[in-house]
Protein backbone atom coordinates (compact mmCIF):
# COMPACT_ATOMS: atom_id res chain seq x y z
CA UNK A 1 0.00 0.00 0.00
CA UNK A 2 3.31 2.12 0.42
CA UNK A 3 6.36 2.45 -0.96
CA UNK A 4 9.92 1.18 0.35
CA UNK A 5 10.56 4.25 2.05
CA UNK A 6 7.98 3.36 5.06
CA UNK A 7 10.43 0.85 7.25
CA UNK A 8 8.84 1.94 10.78
CA UNK A 9 8.92 -1.05 12.43
CA UNK A 10 10.77 -3.28 9.98
CA UNK A 11 13.41 -6.51 11.34
CA UNK A 12 16.50 -6.92 10.25
CA UNK A 13 18.60 -3.90 9.20
CA UNK A 14 21.15 -4.52 12.26
CA UNK A 15 22.58 -2.34 14.85
CA UNK A 16 22.18 1.58 14.86
CA UNK A 17 26.10 2.88 14.47
CA UNK A 18 26.29 5.67 16.77
CA UNK A 19 28.49 9.02 15.72
CA UNK A 20 30.96 11.09 17.67
CA UNK A 21 29.26 14.30 18.45
CA UNK A 22 32.67 16.03 16.72
CA UNK A 23 32.17 14.19 13.56
CA UNK A 24 32.41 16.34 10.30
CA UNK A 25 28.90 17.26 9.26
CA UNK A 26 29.38 16.45 5.80
CA UNK A 27 31.62 13.14 5.84
CA UNK A 28 32.22 13.32 2.47
CA UNK A 29 32.98 16.75 0.27
CA UNK A 30 30.13 15.92 -2.04
CA UNK A 31 27.49 15.30 0.59
CA UNK A 32 27.67 19.06 1.39
CA UNK A 33 27.38 19.87 -2.53
CA UNK A 34 24.44 17.48 -2.96
CA UNK A 35 22.64 18.77 -0.32
CA UNK A 36 23.49 22.29 -1.09
CA UNK A 37 22.62 21.91 -5.09
CA UNK A 38 18.93 20.03 -3.82
CA UNK A 39 18.18 22.85 -1.34
CA UNK A 40 19.52 25.91 -4.17
CA UNK A 41 17.04 24.10 -6.72
CA UNK A 42 14.37 24.14 -4.53
CA UNK A 43 14.39 27.94 -5.06
CA UNK A 44 13.54 27.69 -9.05
CA UNK A 45 9.72 27.19 -7.64
CA UNK A 46 9.02 23.89 -9.69
CA UNK A 47 7.95 21.47 -6.45
CA UNK A 48 6.95 21.73 -2.90
CA UNK A 49 8.24 20.20 -0.17
CA UNK A 50 5.52 17.12 -0.25
CA UNK A 51 6.79 16.62 -4.26
CA UNK A 52 10.48 16.54 -3.40
CA UNK A 53 9.54 13.63 -0.70
CA UNK A 54 7.44 11.97 -2.99
CA UNK A 55 9.83 11.55 -5.91
CA UNK A 56 12.36 10.14 -3.31
CA UNK A 57 10.19 7.51 -2.48
CA UNK A 58 9.47 6.49 -5.83
CA UNK A 59 12.82 5.92 -6.86
CA UNK A 60 13.44 1.56 -7.61
CA UNK A 61 12.92 -0.33 -4.37
CA UNK A 62 16.29 -1.64 -4.85
CA UNK A 63 17.49 1.80 -5.54
CA UNK A 64 16.13 3.53 -2.77
CA UNK A 65 17.87 0.30 -0.46
CA UNK A 66 21.42 0.52 -2.25
CA UNK A 67 22.00 4.25 -2.47
CA UNK A 68 23.40 5.75 0.38
CA UNK A 69 21.51 9.30 1.90
CA UNK A 70 22.85 11.85 -0.32
CA UNK A 71 22.41 9.54 -3.74
CA UNK A 72 18.83 9.38 -3.01
CA UNK A 73 18.54 13.21 -3.10
CA UNK A 74 20.59 13.31 -6.26
CA UNK A 75 18.89 11.07 -7.96
CA UNK A 76 15.33 12.60 -6.39
CA UNK A 77 16.22 16.03 -7.42
CA UNK A 78 17.44 14.53 -10.82
CA UNK A 79 13.88 12.81 -12.00
CA UNK A 80 12.18 15.92 -10.74
CA UNK A 81 14.28 18.28 -12.73
CA UNK A 82 12.96 15.86 -15.64
CA UNK A 83 9.29 15.45 -14.50
CA UNK A 84 9.37 19.03 -14.41
CA UNK A 85 10.68 19.84 -17.91
CA UNK A 86 13.64 21.80 -16.57
CA UNK A 87 15.82 19.46 -17.64
CA UNK A 88 16.30 17.15 -20.67
CA UNK A 89 17.58 13.90 -20.95
CA UNK A 90 19.66 15.14 -23.50
CA UNK A 91 21.13 17.76 -20.83
CA UNK A 92 22.08 14.39 -18.56
CA UNK A 93 23.37 13.08 -21.36
CA UNK A 94 25.73 15.80 -21.59
CA UNK A 95 24.50 16.39 -24.98
CA UNK A 96 21.95 19.39 -24.21
CA UNK A 97 22.47 22.97 -25.18
CA UNK A 98 24.26 25.47 -22.89
CA UNK A 99 21.95 28.78 -23.44
CA UNK A 100 20.69 30.26 -20.46
CA UNK A 101 17.15 28.54 -18.88
CA UNK A 102 14.29 30.92 -18.68
CA UNK A 103 14.34 29.88 -14.91
CA UNK A 104 17.65 30.87 -14.22
CA UNK A 105 16.37 34.51 -12.92
CA UNK A 106 14.99 32.63 -10.25
CA UNK A 107 18.51 31.26 -9.44
CA UNK A 108 19.33 31.49 -5.88
CA UNK A 109 22.34 34.41 -5.47
CA UNK A 110 24.78 33.87 -2.61
CA UNK A 111 23.66 37.32 -1.21
CA UNK A 112 20.39 36.01 -0.88
CA UNK A 113 21.09 32.60 1.28
CA UNK A 114 21.01 33.78 4.59
CA UNK A 115 17.71 35.49 4.57
CA UNK A 116 16.73 32.11 1.90
CA UNK A 117 17.25 29.91 4.67
CA UNK A 118 16.06 31.60 7.67
CA UNK A 119 12.75 32.51 6.07
CA UNK A 120 11.52 29.08 5.92
CA UNK A 121 8.58 27.48 4.57
CA UNK A 122 5.68 27.36 7.16
CA UNK A 123 3.25 24.53 6.40
CA UNK A 124 0.36 25.53 8.51
CA UNK A 125 -2.44 27.39 6.50
CA UNK A 126 -6.28 28.60 7.57
CA UNK A 127 -9.20 26.53 6.89
CA UNK A 128 -12.83 26.37 7.19
CA UNK A 129 -12.70 22.49 8.25
CA UNK A 130 -13.18 22.74 12.09
CA UNK A 131 -11.01 20.12 14.20
CA UNK A 132 -13.44 17.26 14.66
CA UNK A 133 -11.21 15.45 17.83
CA UNK A 134 -10.04 17.26 20.68
CA UNK A 135 -7.44 16.33 23.21
CA UNK A 136 -7.86 13.37 25.36
CA UNK A 137 -10.03 11.98 22.76
CA UNK A 138 -9.87 8.15 21.01
CA UNK A 139 -9.20 8.20 17.58
CA UNK A 140 -8.36 5.41 15.12
CA UNK A 141 -6.42 5.33 11.84
CA UNK A 142 -7.53 4.66 8.80
CA UNK A 143 -6.31 1.28 6.79
CA UNK A 144 -4.83 0.97 4.98
CA UNK A 145 -2.16 2.90 4.73
CA UNK A 146 -2.83 5.05 1.17
CA UNK A 147 -3.40 8.18 -0.17
CA UNK A 148 -6.96 8.27 -1.32
CA UNK A 149 -6.52 11.04 -3.76
CA UNK A 150 -4.25 9.25 -6.01
CA UNK A 151 -3.42 5.51 -6.47
CA UNK A 152 0.50 4.82 -5.21
CA UNK A 153 0.33 8.64 -3.89
CA UNK A 154 1.94 10.04 -1.45
CA UNK A 155 1.26 9.79 1.90
CA UNK A 156 2.39 10.18 5.82
CA UNK A 157 0.41 7.73 7.55
CA UNK A 158 3.12 5.06 8.27
CA UNK A 159 1.95 1.06 7.46
CA UNK A 160 2.89 0.35 11.21
CA UNK A 161 0.26 2.66 12.75
CA UNK A 162 -2.62 2.26 9.98
CA UNK A 163 -6.06 0.91 12.01
CA UNK A 164 -4.78 1.68 15.21
CA UNK A 165 -6.30 3.14 18.34
CA UNK A 166 -5.09 5.94 20.18
CA UNK A 167 -5.51 8.87 22.19
CA UNK A 168 -5.46 12.97 21.16
CA UNK A 169 -2.49 14.85 22.86
CA UNK A 170 -2.47 18.21 21.17
CA UNK A 171 -3.67 19.50 18.17
CA UNK A 172 -0.83 21.39 15.88
CA UNK A 173 -3.51 23.72 14.18
CA UNK A 174 -3.99 23.19 10.16
CA UNK A 175 -1.28 22.21 8.20
CA UNK A 176 -1.01 21.19 4.24
CA UNK A 177 -2.29 17.89 3.50
CA UNK A 178 0.64 16.07 1.60
CA UNK A 179 -1.48 13.39 0.17
CA UNK A 180 -2.82 16.45 -2.18
CA UNK A 181 -0.12 19.20 -2.20
CA UNK A 182 2.43 15.77 -3.49
CA UNK A 183 -0.40 15.98 -6.62
CA UNK A 184 -1.04 19.22 -7.73
CA UNK A 185 -4.08 18.86 -6.40
CA UNK A 186 -3.57 22.16 -3.75
CA UNK A 187 -2.66 22.53 -0.30
CA UNK A 188 -6.13 21.14 1.23
CA UNK A 189 -4.99 22.04 4.54
CA UNK A 190 -7.01 20.39 7.44
CA UNK A 191 -6.27 19.73 11.28
CA UNK A 192 -3.13 18.17 12.10
CA UNK A 193 -2.85 16.21 15.72
CA UNK A 194 -0.30 14.36 17.52
CA UNK A 195 -1.44 10.75 18.85
CA UNK A 196 -0.08 8.70 21.17
CA UNK A 197 -0.52 4.63 20.78
CA UNK A 198 0.57 2.29 23.50
CA UNK A 199 2.78 0.39 22.00
CA UNK A 200 0.98 -2.99 22.68
CA UNK A 201 -1.10 -1.42 19.93
CA UNK A 202 1.31 -1.26 17.57
CA UNK A 203 3.93 -4.51 18.15
CA UNK A 204 2.89 -7.67 19.64
CA UNK A 205 5.73 -7.68 21.48
CA UNK A 206 6.28 -4.46 23.10
CA UNK A 207 9.39 -4.04 24.85
CA UNK A 208 7.72 -2.03 28.05
CA UNK A 209 3.93 -1.79 29.45
CA UNK A 210 4.13 1.89 29.63
CA UNK A 211 6.25 2.46 26.34
CA UNK A 212 4.43 4.76 23.11
CA UNK A 213 4.70 6.18 19.95
CA UNK A 214 3.36 9.48 18.93
CA UNK A 215 2.98 10.50 15.21
CA UNK A 216 1.30 13.44 14.32
CA UNK A 217 -1.95 12.77 11.95
CA UNK A 218 -3.62 14.87 9.66
CA UNK A 219 -7.63 14.67 10.47
CA UNK A 220 -8.63 12.61 7.42
CA UNK A 221 -6.16 10.13 8.64
CA UNK A 222 -8.09 9.50 11.32
CA UNK A 223 -12.15 8.48 12.68
CA UNK A 224 -13.69 8.52 16.09
CA UNK A 225 -12.93 5.25 18.48
CA UNK B 1 -8.92 8.32 -9.09
CA UNK B 2 -5.87 9.09 -11.01
CA UNK B 3 -3.00 7.31 -11.60
CA UNK B 4 0.37 8.34 -10.15
CA UNK B 5 2.30 5.35 -12.40
CA UNK B 6 3.14 7.53 -15.72
CA UNK B 7 5.38 9.62 -13.27
CA UNK B 8 9.12 9.14 -15.06
CA UNK B 9 10.58 8.10 -12.02
CA UNK B 10 8.41 4.77 -12.36
CA UNK B 11 9.16 4.34 -15.87
CA UNK B 12 12.67 1.62 -16.21
CA UNK B 13 14.28 4.43 -18.33
CA UNK B 14 15.06 6.61 -14.66
CA UNK B 15 16.32 9.96 -15.80
CA UNK B 16 18.80 9.83 -12.82
CA UNK B 17 20.56 6.71 -14.54
CA UNK B 18 21.97 9.20 -17.21
CA UNK B 19 24.31 10.44 -15.04
CA UNK B 20 27.37 9.08 -13.90
CA UNK B 21 26.84 6.26 -11.60
CA UNK B 22 29.76 6.89 -9.22
CA UNK B 23 28.21 9.67 -6.42
CA UNK B 24 30.96 12.50 -6.42
CA UNK B 25 30.50 12.32 -10.22
CA UNK B 26 26.90 12.35 -10.14
CA UNK B 27 26.60 15.58 -7.63
CA UNK B 28 29.18 17.60 -9.83
CA UNK B 29 28.04 16.77 -13.09
CA UNK B 30 24.05 17.96 -12.08
CA UNK B 31 25.93 21.05 -10.59
CA UNK B 32 27.87 21.71 -14.07
CA UNK B 33 24.86 21.40 -16.25
CA UNK B 34 22.64 23.93 -13.72
CA UNK B 35 25.42 26.15 -13.71
CA UNK B 36 25.75 26.27 -17.39
CA UNK B 37 22.62 26.79 -17.62
CA UNK B 38 22.50 29.25 -15.13
CA UNK B 39 20.01 27.58 -12.56
CA UNK B 40 22.76 27.51 -9.63
CA UNK B 41 25.10 29.64 -8.53
CA UNK B 42 27.98 27.56 -7.47
CA UNK B 43 28.79 30.57 -4.61
CA UNK B 44 25.19 30.38 -3.44
CA UNK B 45 26.38 26.44 -2.80
CA UNK B 46 29.39 27.49 -0.95
CA UNK B 47 27.37 29.59 1.15
CA UNK B 48 24.78 27.14 1.58
CA UNK B 49 27.36 24.41 2.71
CA UNK B 50 29.24 26.95 5.45
CA UNK B 51 26.04 27.68 6.73
CA UNK B 52 25.70 23.77 7.56
CA UNK B 53 28.93 23.49 8.21
CA UNK B 54 29.96 26.20 10.63
CA UNK B 55 26.51 28.34 11.78
CA UNK B 56 23.70 26.09 12.43
CA UNK B 57 24.21 23.48 14.50
CA UNK B 58 23.70 21.70 17.76
CA UNK B 59 25.26 24.85 19.88
CA UNK B 60 21.97 26.06 18.87
CA UNK B 61 19.42 23.56 21.02
CA UNK B 62 22.34 23.37 23.72
CA UNK B 63 22.00 27.36 24.35
CA UNK B 64 18.05 26.15 24.73
CA UNK B 65 18.41 23.66 27.06
CA UNK B 66 20.54 25.57 29.17
CA UNK B 67 18.29 28.30 29.43
CA UNK B 68 15.44 26.38 30.29
CA UNK B 69 17.38 24.56 32.97
CA UNK B 70 18.21 28.11 34.18
CA UNK B 71 14.85 29.81 34.12
CA UNK B 72 11.65 28.40 34.94
CA UNK B 73 9.88 30.94 33.11
CA UNK B 74 11.88 30.39 30.02
CA UNK B 75 10.99 26.81 30.59
CA UNK B 76 7.57 27.08 30.50
CA UNK B 77 6.94 29.29 27.69
CA UNK B 78 8.97 26.91 25.78
CA UNK B 79 7.30 23.80 26.42
CA UNK B 80 3.75 25.80 25.59
CA UNK B 81 4.61 27.70 22.37
CA UNK B 82 8.25 26.51 21.38
CA UNK B 83 8.17 28.20 17.62
CA UNK B 84 8.10 31.46 19.02
CA UNK B 85 10.36 31.38 22.19
CA UNK B 86 13.16 30.08 19.87
CA UNK B 87 12.41 32.46 17.37
CA UNK B 88 13.37 35.07 20.14
CA UNK B 89 16.79 33.75 20.01
CA UNK B 90 17.70 33.99 16.31
CA UNK B 91 16.18 30.05 15.70
CA UNK B 92 13.70 29.76 13.13
CA UNK B 93 14.09 28.69 9.39
CA UNK B 94 14.22 26.01 7.12
CA UNK B 95 13.11 22.78 8.95
CA UNK B 96 12.45 24.56 11.89
CA UNK B 97 9.31 26.21 10.86
CA UNK B 98 6.75 24.41 13.21
CA UNK B 99 8.71 23.94 16.74
CA UNK B 100 7.67 21.42 19.91
CA UNK B 101 9.71 20.39 23.08
CA UNK B 102 9.17 17.65 25.10
CA UNK B 103 10.72 17.32 28.45
CA UNK B 104 12.60 14.16 29.85
CA UNK B 105 11.10 12.93 33.53
CA UNK B 106 11.91 10.27 35.88
CA UNK B 107 8.42 9.03 34.44
CA UNK B 108 9.16 9.41 30.78
CA UNK B 109 11.75 9.32 28.52
CA UNK B 110 11.30 10.74 25.20
CA UNK B 111 12.76 10.15 21.48
CA UNK B 112 12.64 11.53 17.73
CA UNK B 113 12.56 9.93 15.03
CA UNK B 114 11.47 10.00 11.41
CA UNK B 115 10.44 6.77 9.61
CA UNK B 116 9.26 7.76 6.39
CA UNK B 117 12.59 10.20 5.25
CA UNK B 118 14.83 12.40 7.57
CA UNK B 119 12.88 15.06 9.41
CA UNK B 120 15.14 17.18 12.18
CA UNK B 121 15.05 20.35 13.72
CA UNK B 122 17.61 22.12 11.68
CA UNK B 123 17.81 25.68 12.88
CA UNK B 124 18.52 24.01 16.59
CA UNK B 125 20.35 20.41 15.64
CA UNK B 126 22.12 21.21 12.36
CA UNK B 127 22.26 19.21 9.63
CA UNK B 128 21.37 14.75 10.80
CA UNK B 129 23.80 12.55 11.91
CA UNK B 130 24.26 9.47 9.49
CA UNK B 131 22.82 7.13 12.29
CA UNK B 132 19.74 9.02 12.10
CA UNK B 133 19.21 8.86 8.61
CA UNK B 134 20.18 5.38 8.59
CA UNK B 135 17.79 2.55 7.56
CA UNK B 136 18.04 0.48 11.25
CA UNK B 137 17.29 3.49 13.29
CA UNK B 138 14.42 4.44 11.35
CA UNK B 139 13.13 1.15 11.18
CA UNK B 140 13.84 -0.03 14.99
CA UNK B 141 13.49 3.53 17.05
CA UNK B 142 9.17 3.28 16.84
CA UNK B 143 9.16 -0.75 17.64
CA UNK B 144 12.80 -1.73 20.27
CA UNK B 145 13.60 1.92 21.33
CA UNK B 146 14.89 0.49 24.30
CA UNK B 147 17.45 -2.38 22.41
CA UNK B 148 18.61 0.74 20.29
CA UNK B 149 19.27 3.25 23.48
CA UNK B 150 21.30 0.58 24.49
CA UNK B 151 23.46 0.54 21.54
CA UNK B 152 24.31 4.32 22.58
CA UNK B 153 24.78 3.27 26.14
CA UNK B 154 21.66 4.17 27.67
CA UNK B 155 20.01 1.57 29.90
CA UNK B 156 17.03 3.59 31.45
CA UNK B 157 15.19 2.65 34.95
CA UNK B 158 11.95 0.16 34.52
CA UNK B 159 10.38 2.82 36.03
CA UNK B 160 10.51 5.56 33.44
CA UNK B 161 8.51 4.59 30.26
CA UNK B 162 9.76 5.75 26.52
CA UNK B 163 8.05 7.56 24.07
CA UNK B 164 8.96 7.71 21.15
CA UNK B 165 7.76 10.84 18.30
CA UNK B 166 7.72 9.98 15.21
CA UNK B 167 7.96 13.36 13.11
CA UNK B 168 5.53 12.45 10.11
CA UNK B 169 4.43 16.27 9.81
CA UNK B 170 6.60 19.01 9.61
CA UNK B 171 6.30 19.72 13.42
CA UNK B 172 9.98 19.00 14.30
CA UNK B 173 11.04 17.96 17.60
CA UNK B 174 13.60 19.17 20.42
CA UNK B 175 14.03 16.97 23.45
CA UNK B 176 14.56 19.04 26.90
CA UNK B 177 16.86 16.35 28.79
CA UNK B 178 16.75 16.16 32.64
CA UNK B 179 19.69 18.83 34.05
CA UNK B 180 22.53 16.35 35.73
CA UNK B 181 22.47 16.56 39.36
CA UNK B 182 25.81 18.26 40.51
CA UNK B 183 25.25 21.44 38.38
CA UNK B 184 23.77 23.65 40.32
CA UNK B 185 25.79 26.69 40.37
CA UNK B 186 26.89 27.00 37.19
CA UNK B 187 25.81 29.41 34.27
CA UNK B 188 24.35 29.40 31.13
CA UNK B 189 27.40 28.90 29.11
CA UNK B 190 28.86 25.56 31.21
CA UNK B 191 25.20 24.15 31.31
CA UNK B 192 25.43 24.36 27.28
CA UNK B 193 28.24 22.71 27.56
CA UNK B 194 27.08 19.43 28.83
CA UNK B 195 23.63 19.57 26.45
CA UNK B 196 25.07 16.64 23.69
CA UNK B 197 23.58 16.71 20.63
CA UNK B 198 22.15 12.97 20.72
CA UNK B 199 20.31 14.05 24.26
CA UNK B 200 18.06 16.50 22.43
CA UNK B 201 17.16 13.95 19.84
CA UNK B 202 16.63 11.58 22.96
CA UNK B 203 19.11 8.91 22.04
CA UNK B 204 21.79 10.25 24.72
CA UNK B 205 21.96 12.11 28.01
CA UNK B 206 23.70 14.92 28.92
CA UNK B 207 27.19 14.38 30.04
CA UNK B 208 27.80 14.37 33.67
CA UNK B 209 30.10 16.59 35.10
CA UNK B 210 33.25 15.53 36.39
Amino acid sequence: MTRVHDMGGRFGDGPVIPESENGPVFSEEWHGRALAVTVASDFLGQWNIDIKRHARECLLPKDYSRFSYYEKWIAGLTNLLIEKGVLTPDDLRGSGDSAKHPLAIRALKAEDVAAALSKGGPADRPTSIAAQFVAGQQVRTVRPAANRLVDGGHTRLPLYASGATGKVVRLHGTHVLPDSNAHGLGEAPEPLYAVVFAASELWPNPEHPGDEVVLDLWQSYLEPA
Amino acid sequence: MTQAAAMPHDDPDHPHALLPPEPALRVKALETILTRKGLIDPAALDEIIDTYQNKIGPQNGARVVAKAWIDPDFKAALLKDATLVVADLGYYGRQGEHMVVVENTPQQHNMVVCTLCSCYPWPLLGIPPGWYKSDAYRARAVREPRKVLAEFGVTLPSETSVRVWDSTAEIRYLILPMRPVGTDGMNEEELAALVTRDSMIGTGLPTVPA
